[in-house]
């Protein structure tokens, strides 16, 4: 074995440990002097000597800036320079990308007898540093025990293949009693008693018991993670019964609404609705939640590329063209000694989550156009990592397919390891101290290459029709992915055809493997030799590993073994449904009662520097958001290209003028008040940021995340209610139809003492057909001497507001909705926006006008003055900082030009709203009161610099 | 009148083809978008183009360093094909992951020497792959075809290794064609208008014949006017700065 250091040469700058360093001296460390970085390569295999350095100076090493080391290094390095050298590998069993390619560029190099590599990072910290610090860097830093080890000695780099010898498993359910059954539902099946006795009395029907394998693969299929159990559950919440929440609210938007452009919606991997007549639209936004609280990087990885195939495998496939992402987590200054055991620190989830989710989005060339972070100290325990994906398709791909009895089941894409196994009953599980130690094989690296790959030559196949239907495998693996695709047909699989990445699976482990990057094919006999060869010519392995049939059974076998016959209709019809108690009782807060501020310059900065509200261009720019060059209003706008932009537009097909408008709504503040006017105001947020760029109501469909603590207690599950009835009220009246959507429950983490739960969080995501993109209008104000117009009514709505939050409050009185008035508003304020009347437009949410305006003002580098005393109010207000500060929904800031004023007032007829104010000529953003006193005036740069500030890590 | 053919070269990892294809397109050439597979298998002919695209990505997850695998790739099952179809004359656009590939494979700065690499693109300073926008000054001595006519471009980056360094005698020698500078053209200007940390500024380069060019900044990003970031507050121009890269090629093989 040979064991190659390269590093950064002396006297050259390695930014990899200046950044390091950094980090230690965020964790209170400063006597790190000098850190640097090197990579190390294991390879083994029969090699000369001189193929080694031919690998390392023409492959491994950079001439110009690095230096190369063979063979072996000392542990620690003399204690005389002070120096503490650490190498970090990764776990056996986990993945690292980077082997693969390194194995082919020695290849390329015409050296064949290399049988593994591996590879490892070797630190070098420099200074006084005591055993104690040390070994916090590592914790904090350098190694995710979940997946990686320092190595302390030279250790095996290369197990010995395993080797697997194929027995029956069979599991004794027959013979079990009530409490055998809960206890083996408890454990990694996740199955509660009631379901276990229908499994128990299906086999006793057929007089045997079940297969291992037979088993799993109910437990995945009956999981909430795959069939939402609680949104289709019975509740009785009161007087009211409600038989299958998901179908009598959300779904039920979508069939009274009944709009023609909505070609399919809630049955495929995604929503897909018609773009142009020519092509059509899908979007689908995911969780991934628990993985990400373990192992941020990996977990956000694998979840982006997780959301990137559910486009790939809608319909008949379509191209990715835009990514989002949208995060909470606990604030990144939160003290380390509070943290609970088996936690990562929020700062180190947030870096994490991020650089997976950009390394994995920028490698497969999909714009990161949109997204959020929020910050409250109840995701500590639990981080919400949403990701979603827009694809493009044909519109005749459009539809899901419909392989025919003898079409073969074809895996294309990666190959199959130990990953994941029992990620989708880990999904639906509560987080305990002990999930890091026993989630180990659920979290992967994700091989974003592998994606990049598999989906430039799975869109070839599909525009030579070589296949009939595509899903994608994610969660619950191959058992999921033929487990549905062959509900209506049958299918029998060998599944000691399925490539592996390494020997010694069991036929359990091949079924339920969630190895990423791998998506399902139906194709017809006569074209397999072709696809199979198409996918080749671009070093994808695509492989026949069974076929469907016409009897609506599930057959597997292993080596001749039929391990696994299921009848489908038990399968996917056999669940029963739950029966779950929801109660809602409206939470009473102190109203507050502090007065007015002498200085609301100083709220205004505070609210302005409050994680939620400042600057994310730190995330933002990490993210490459041109790719694909369909860019046309980007997340940071105005003079100096870093104004927080209201939506994201694409034009994704090059020569046409249509627009693609993607925005979120979301704020879990309002949640504590009253889940029904969070849900509420997360949708009027998504569709007012549409409509300040210029966007209209004609075509939108909308998303919803559901993000909960455990639905099995009854408070929680009677906000779950509430918000869901407000999505239905809600979007019905603005005739937005949802087109899909996802629930995560069971956000709660155990400690000792107590149960910490998530705030009830709602993701609303909408995606809107812009006819033309010259419509197109930026949140930056754009000339002095415009006059600053406010756009809908003013009301005393600060619960859960950002101003209260800072002088400690909550409140009561939640912003509301009425959503009659708000499409009249939303309809005659886009009208007014095409007809090209106005220069900038932005929303107010959080942080009401004042941020609103100051945000504006920044971002297009002009002075402002307002008079609040002309704000129009719903009901009387006697204080300014309510009026400035509130977060009543609906409402929008509007510049235009003055010649240009009369005819703006004209077309806004039958709507409230008023001029309040001008931008000016200086660096001055001034307000006034009702009573025509000066409020405030700060300079812009002051405002500016305390947004900015917070983030510009 | 004389057809131009570009090759526009894919990769395990390449995610700016289409763009790139469009652009060429625009410029009024035809443009095969080819994996490197087909190369080397011989099922495309490098002689078939007069221009050969190699596009922005990340080739082979830019494992190990970025663009390596790619550059060895051509390097050592393409180097022959290339170095005839520079010797006829063709013309070579490295961006992005392109320019790493370029100088990795010993193309760039020049090509012969035993393909010897003699530049490299290192890690950004600030260790962070960034996506922004940048001013840039286009060297008026330069022998560059693609920038002929152009005195200042604004184009996006989005790279985490984009660093120029070399060795000093290279420096010297080297072919400038643009570098980061601030809106009034200066090239004094530190982060974010160098947004790496390149020595001396320096984003793009060419080799002595001006026929291979190579940039960190993407042109085919900024063909229309609409993709400006500042579009909807500026005065309108009719085509995107980086159009002139992609029609000052195609125009000059029309001529020649």
């Amino acid at each position: 074995m040979f064991r190659v250091e390269v590093s950064v040469k002396s006297g050259f700058p390695d930014p990899r440990g200046v950044a390091l360093q950094r980090d230690i001296r965020d964790l209170g460390i400063v006597t790190a002097d000098q850190v640097r970085v090197s990579d190390i390569y294991l390879l083994e295999g029969k090699l000369s000597q001189k193929e080694v350095n031919i690998i390392c100076r023409e492959l491994l090493a950079d001439p110009i800036v690095e230096d190369y080391s063979i063979g072996e290094a000392p542990l620690v390095a003399a204690k005389a320079q002070n120096t503490h050298a650490i190498e970090v590998a990764y776990n056996p069993g986990v993945m690292d990308p980077v082997e693969e390619s390194v194995g082919k560029g020695i290849l390329d190099l015409g050296i064949t007898t290399v049988e593994s590599v591996k590879t490892a990072k070797r630190y070098y910290l420099c200074g006084e540093l005591s055993a104690s610090d040390i070994e916090l860097i590592c914790n904090k830093l350098l190694v995710n025990s979940v997946i990686q080890h320092v190595v302390t000695s030279q250790e095996r780099v290369s197990l010995p293949p395993a080797t697997y010898s194929f027995s029956l498993e069979k599991v004794d359910l027959l013979t079990m009693d009530d409490d055998e059954l809960t206890r083996l539902g408890e454990g990694k099946l996740g199955l509660n008693l009631n379901e276990l006795k229908r499994i128990q009395s299906y086999f006793s029907q057929l007089g045997h018991n079940p297969t291992d394998v037979e088993l799993e693969t109910l437990a995945q299929t009956w999981s909430e993670h795959c069939k939402h159990k609680t949104f289709k559950s019975k509740i009785r919440l009161g007087e009211l019964v409600i038989d299958n929440l998901l179908r009598s609210t959300i779904m039920k938007v979508t069939d009274e609404l009944n709009k023609p452009w909505c070609l399919s919606t809630f049955k495929d991997n995604s929503g897909v609705i018609d773009f142009d007549g020519r092509y059509a639209l899908c979007f689908k936004v995911e969780t991934h939640n628990h993985p990400s609280a373990v192992e941020p990087y990996g977990g956000a990885s694998t979840g982006i590329g997780g959301v990137i195939r559910d486009p790939l495998g809608t319909g008949l496939g379509s191209r990715p063209i835009a990514n989002t992402d949208v995060f909470c987590f606990a604030p990144p200054d939160f003290p380390h000694d509070r943290l609970p055991p088996g936690v990562l620190h929020p700062r180190r989830i947030l870096k994490g989550v991020r650089a997976g989710v950009a390394d994995y989005g920028n490698r497969v060339g999909i714009p990161t156009i949109n997204g959020a972070i929020l910050f409250d100290e109840r995701y500590l325990a639990n981080p919400v990592v949403l990701c979603g994906t827009i694809g493009l398709m044909p519109r005749e791909a459009a539809q899901m397919g419909k392989q025919k009895p003898g079409d073969l089941v074809v895996v294309v894409g990666g190959r199959t390891g130990r990953d994941g196994i029992h990620g989708v009953t880990f999904a639906s599980a509560l987080l305990t101290g002990e999930s890091e130690a026993v989630s180990t094989s659920s979290v992967q690296i994700g091989n974003p290459i592998m994606e990049k790959k598999l989906i430039d030559v799975l869109l070839k196949a599909r525009e030579r029709g070589l296949y009939r239907r595509i899903t994608d495998c994610g969660g619950g693996g191959l058992s999921s992915a033929v487990g549905e695709m062959a509900a209506e047909t049958g299918v029998r699989l060998y599944l000691e055809k399925v490539p592996l990445k390494y020997s010694g699976l069991s036929y359990t482990e091949i079924w339920l493997s969630e190895s990423q990057e791998r998506m399902l094919l139906a194709v017809p006999v006569d074209s397999a030799e072709e696809l199979v060869s198409l996918f080749a010519s671009e070093d994808v392995e695509a492989t026949v590993i069974g076929e469907f049939t016409d009897d609506r059974r599930l057959k597997l076998f292993y080596r001749g073994n039929l391990v696994c016959e299921l009848d489908m209709d038990f399968l996917h019809n056999g669940l029963p449904q739950l029966e779950k108690e929801a109660v809602w009782q409206p939470v009473q807060y102190p109203e507050p009662d502090f007065a007015q501020p002498p200085d609301l310059g100083d709220d205004l900065k505070r609210i302005l520097s409050s994680w939620n509200v400042c600057s994310k261009e730190w995330v933002i720019r990490q993210y490459d958001h041109e790719v694909q060059g369909s860019s046309i209003l980007k997340p940071l706008v105005g003079i100096s290209d870093d104004g927080p932009s209201d939506a994201a537009i694409i034009k994704p097909i090059l020569d046409s003028d249509m627009g693609v408008i993607v925005s979120n709504g979301i704020n879990p503040k309002y949640g504590d008040i009253d889940p029904y006017w969070m849900a509420a105001s997360a949708i009027d947020e998504a569709l007012r940021q549409i409509i300040a760029v210029g966007g209209s109501l004609r075509r939108v469909a909308l998303l919803d995340n559901f993000s909960w603590g455990n639905p099995d207690k009854p408070d929680r599950l009677g906000g779950l209610v509430r918000a869901a009835q407000a999505c239905y009220d809600i979007a019905l009246s603005y005739g937005t139809p949802f087109i899909s959507g996802k629930d995560s429950l069971y956000n709660e983490y155990k400690t000792e003492e107590e149960t910490l739960c998530i705030p009830p969080t709602l993701l609303i995501s909408a995606m809107a057909v812009m006819e033309n993109v010259a419509h197109v209008v930026s949140m930056d104000c754009k000339q002095a001497g415009d006059l600053l117009y406010i756009v809908g009514t003013t009301n005393d709505e600060l619960g859960g507001s950002h101003y209260y939050g800072i002088h400690g409050f909550v409140g009561n009185r939640v912003p509301q909705v009425n959503p009659q008035k708000g499409k009249k508003l939303m309809d005659t304020l886009s009208a007014a926006v095409e007809t090209g009347l106005v220069k900038a437009c932005h929303d107010c949410s959080e942080g009401g006008i004042g941020v609103a305006a100051a945000e504006m003002s920044f971002a297009g580098g002009h002075g402002m003055v307002l008079y609040l005393g002309r704000v129009p109010l719903g009901e009387p207000i006697g204080r300014n900082d309510i009026v400035f500060f509130s977060e009543s929904n609906t409402r929008f800031l509007v510049e235009v030009a003055p010649e240009d004023s009369q005819r703006f007032e004209q077309a806004m007829g039958g709507v409230e709203f008023a001029a309040i104010g001008q931008v000016t000529k200086g660096d001055k953003f001034e307000v006034y009161g009702i009573n025509g006193e000066r409020l405030l005036s700060v300079a812009l740069a002051e405002l500016k610099e305390a947004w900015q500030k917070p983030l510009r890590w | 009148m004389v057809m131009v053919r570009t090759l526009v070269l894919r990769a395990p990892g390449t995610n700016c083809d289409a763009e790139t294809v469009f652009a060429f397109e625009q410029a009024g050439s035809l443009v095969d978008s080819a994996h490197v597979n087909q190369l080397v298998r011989g099922e495309k002919l490098l002689s078939s183009y007069q221009i050969l695209v190699i596009p922005g990505g990340f080739t082979y997850g830019d494992d190990i360093s970025a663009g390596k695998i790619l550059a060895n790739e051509l390097r050592l099952k393409l180097g022959e094909d290339i170095q005839r179809f520079v010797d006829g004359g063709g013309l070579i656009l490295g961006i992005c992951n392109g320019f790493q590939v370029l100088v990795k494979a010993g193309i760039l700065p020049r090509l012969g020497d035993g393909n010897r690499q003699s530049l490299t693109l290192a890690g950004n300073d600030s260790n962070r792959f960034e996506c922004r926008w940048v001013y840039l000054s286009v060297d008026q001595e330069s022998p560059c075809i693609f920038t002929r006519g152009i005195s200042t471009m604004y184009l996006p980056v989005a790279h985490g290794e984009g660093k120029v360094m070399a060795e000093a005698e290279t420096l010297n020698e080297l072919n400038v064609v643009l570098r980061y500078a601030d809106e009034m053209g200066n090239v004094q200007t530190g982060y974010p208008h160098n947004p790496n940390g390149s020595v001396d500024n320096i984003a793009g380069i060419c080799d002595a014949s001006g026929h291979i060019f190579a940039l960190m900044p993407h042109p085919e990003r900024f063909i229309r006017w609409t993709q400006h970031p500042r579009w909807t507050r500026e005065v309108p121009r009719e085509r995107g700065d980086g159009f002139g890269v992609f029609l000052n090629a195609v125009e000059w093989v029309k001529k020649s």
